[in-house]
């Protein structure tokens, strides 16, 4: 065997020579062409080839949440401080919420630009509903997310029927519910919410005691390591490879601190807000849909190639509809969420930079434009890196003028990082 | 390459068409078409540019919609309204462009519309092992289930198509320019892939523009012209020059008159 004269690249390999060890391996390592990883080392070998690739997943969202925690910790002390930590969860919640919708809308390569007015309508209607009316609390929330559900299927039909972008029907969106909104408020424009209703409670006072805060931590891990065991013993009955327990074992500690070192320093202040817990219980349940269910896989197959998701016999129309009808819902449960933390609405709710803020917390947060690629997670991280930032501006009492600026660079540096990993990933074959 | 090809075992027509006609406005792309494809068997269908190739594996396939004529599948008497309908018939088509999502790793793509499930969620496990399963019976050179289809190679990813269509448990497989595109050894590869869908009884329907590829694989080749048929060969008791005589036509085309003219000229060198 000569060189090759044309100058392609022999991969490089770590060969299996011996055909006895080759029978020994599980189905799925059998080719000779893989490279080999075991344990520990193996797998953060694994990680960084990965990463290098440019399949970046949520790494970057995090380095940069750490520095800018790191760059306004330095800047003022208060800001890791369990107070502002509290605030900042209560902050983060509505925003997270919005972004949840978005991401899933970019799964898809589509975009809603009317977050902020579907927000903003919904806690319109909640307020006129409830205070003016004095309909029940149950039933103004009822309605209020039917208005965002609805919108959505409106959405959705549009796009189905007529094949408008969405860009386009969403921009409409925007400004027409914009004006929907100000026309359910009527003429006085601003309602406060009674202090002692149920929502503004949870979405104000409500936070969960050290007991059941820890008490939750130790169920997530548990559920967590059980899942993992059981994936494992599955898989090793099929033959195939799985994750050595050691491995599981160093996850599961990983994630029991992520998990409990913020809620000992939440518990520092007023504790884990229940608002807050439902955000990260809406992301573990989209991030569980998109992963784990037909309807999630199958929006992916259509974010990354809709003729190939319609010949596999995948209902597209369903899942657009679906899909623009969840991102709206989203919406309107931010908003409720939103103005129940401000105790009011008003004209501006879910107006100034609600939607932008929605969709700049995906796309930070690793969430590709291109569609076809990222995750629920990283809707919560792009919010806390968002809010984060405007938390700390206002701790350093810069005003707004200067929070846009710096939000605006943060999100170009995360458009940018996903147009070079996406060309690194093209380059790696990861696209 | 020399392959000797099987003579096809007689085990009975699968699919039959009968008289098949289809118009697009003034254009009669088909008509009259009569084909039998029998079970373990690699059809091959060639033709020129606008031969009605194309437009007589989308009648198949349940794309179009015949005018005229009858389908035979299996012993019954069928319509095709829809690609579904082709599908559920057990009658598998691997377009020229694919159609896999690139995102998506190879099992994803594999089950791709029927994914397995444990009650309400995804059964990967299960989708993996019987990945593998396929792939091996394939003899495929995959060498990861879990990487994404845009990693791939291009005959790893005709491979991924391939082995997609056969999930449907089909009988019949119609493969479009499968080798189009391909370098040498993939497209050895490919030829491979279709021998064994022979081995494992299937009907085979190969379109390719590759004579070469044709000779190799195929039992019998049907040639299309202009809308008809223009006879079916034994690939084993035929040349390439009779077959290229009749995709064109007749016997003093350019190509026989190329190939005429070289041979005299070589025999006036020597």
């Amino acid at each position: 065997m000569t060189t090759p004269v044309d100058g392609s690249k022999v991969p490089v390999q770590d060969t299996v020579e011996d055909p006895a060890q080759e029978a020994a391996l599980p189905a799925d390592l059998q080719d000779e062409r893989l490279i080999a990883s075991h344990g520990v080392s193996g797998a953060i070998a694994a990680f960084t080839a990965r990463l290098r690739s440019g399949d970046l997943g949520s790494v970057p969202v995090v380095v940069g949440l750490v520095i800018i925690w790191a760059v306004f910790q330095i800047a003022n002390s208060n800001f890791l401080s369990s107070r502002n930590l509290v605030n900042l969860t209560l902050q983060t919640t509505s925003v997270g919420v919005i972004a949840l919708g978005i991401v899933l809308v970019l799964l898809l390569g589509e975009i809603d630009l009317s977050v902020g007015s579907v927000s903003g309508l919904s806690a319109a209607i909640f307020g006129v509903t409830f205070v003016n009316k004095g309909w029940p609390l149950a039933v103004s929330i009822l309605a209020s997310v039917a208005v965002g559900l609805v919108i959505g299927l409106f959405y959705g039909a549009l796009y189905n029927r007529f094949g408008v972008p969405s860009f386009v029907i969403t921009l409409a969106g925007l400004l027409g519910f914009l004006g929907l909104q100000l026309w359910v408020l009527g003429k006085e424009g601003s309602l406060n919410l009674p202090f002692d209703s149920a929502i503004v409670k949870f979405a104000t006072q409500s936070f969960l005691s050290p007991a059941v805060a820890y008490g939750l931590v130790v169920v997530t891990v548990a559920l967590y390591i059980a899942s993992r065991l059981r994936a494992r013993g599955q898989r090793l009955a099929a033959g195939l490879s799985a994750a050595p327990n050691s491995i599981i074992g160093l996850k599961a500690v990983a994630l029991a601190l992520v998990l409990a070192v913020p809620v000992a320093v939440l518990n520092g202040d007023r504790g884990v807000s229940s608002m807050f817990v439902l955000l990260l219980a809406m992301v573990v349940a989209t991030d569980f849909a998109i992963r784990k269910t037909r309807w999630g896989r199958s929006v992916m197959a259509v974010g990354g190639n809709v003729e190939a998701a319609r010949r596999a016999g995948i209902n597209v129309r369903m899942i657009y509809l679906s899909v623009f009808a969840a991102c709206s819902t989203f919406a309107a449960v931010g908003g409720l969420l939103a103005a129940s933390r401000l105790v009011a609405v008003n004209q501006s709710s879910g107006g100034n930079d609600t939607n932008l803020n929605a969709i700049a917390a995906a796309v930070i947060g690793g969430t590709s434009l291109f569609g076809g690629r990222g995750s629920a997670y990283s809707a919560l991280l792009g919010a806390l890196v968002i809010m984060s930032i405007s938390n700390g501006l206002a701790l350093l009492s810069l005003d707004s003028s200067v929070r846009f600026m710096v939000t605006a660079a943060v999100l170009l540096i995360a458009v940018t990082i996903d147009s070079l990993s996406r060309r690194s990933r093209q380059a790696h074959g990861r696209a | 390459m020399t392959v000797t090809p099987t003579s096809p075992p007689l085990t009975g027509t699968v699919l039959a068409l009968r008289g098949v006609s289809k118009r697009f406005g003034a254009v009669q792309a088909l008509k009259n078409i009569d084909l039998d494809v029998r079970a373990g068997e690699v059809l091959a269908l060639v033709g020129d540019n606008g031969a009605g190739k194309s437009t007589l594996v989308k009648t198949i396939a349940g794309v179009y919609t015949a005018d005229d004529g009858t389908m035979v599948f299996d012993g019954r008497e069928v319509r095709v309204a829809s690609p579904a309908e082709a599908q559920q018939l057990g009658i598998a088509t691997v377009f020229q462009d694919l159609a896999l999502c690139d995102n998506l790793d190879v099992v994803a793509n594999l089950y791709l519309g029927r994914e397995l499930r444990r009650g309400r969620v995804l059964d990967e496990v299960e989708m993996e092992r019987s990945s593998w399963e396929l792939l091996r019976q394939l003899s495929a050179k995959i060498p990861s289930v879990r990487i994404p289809v845009a990693s791939l190679s291009g005959g790893q990813r005709q491979t991924v198509a391939i082995a997609r269509s056969l999930l449907g448990q089909p009988k019949v497989v119609m493969l479009d320019e499968p080798t189009a595109a391909l370098g040498v050894a993939q497209t050895a590869e490919v030829l491979n892939l279709v021998e064994r869908l022979r081995e494992r009884g299937l009907a085979v329907i190969l379109i390719s523009h590759n004579m070469a590829d044709v000779m190799a694989v195929a039992d019998r080749v049907a040639v299309l012209r202009l809308g008809r048929n223009n006879g079916v060969f034994m690939v084993s008791e035929t040349k390439t020059q009779d077959i290229i005589a009749a995709i064109t036509g007749a016997t003093d085309n350019a190509v026989s008159e190329r190939a005429a003219r070289r041979t005299r000229e070589e025999g006036s060198a020597s």
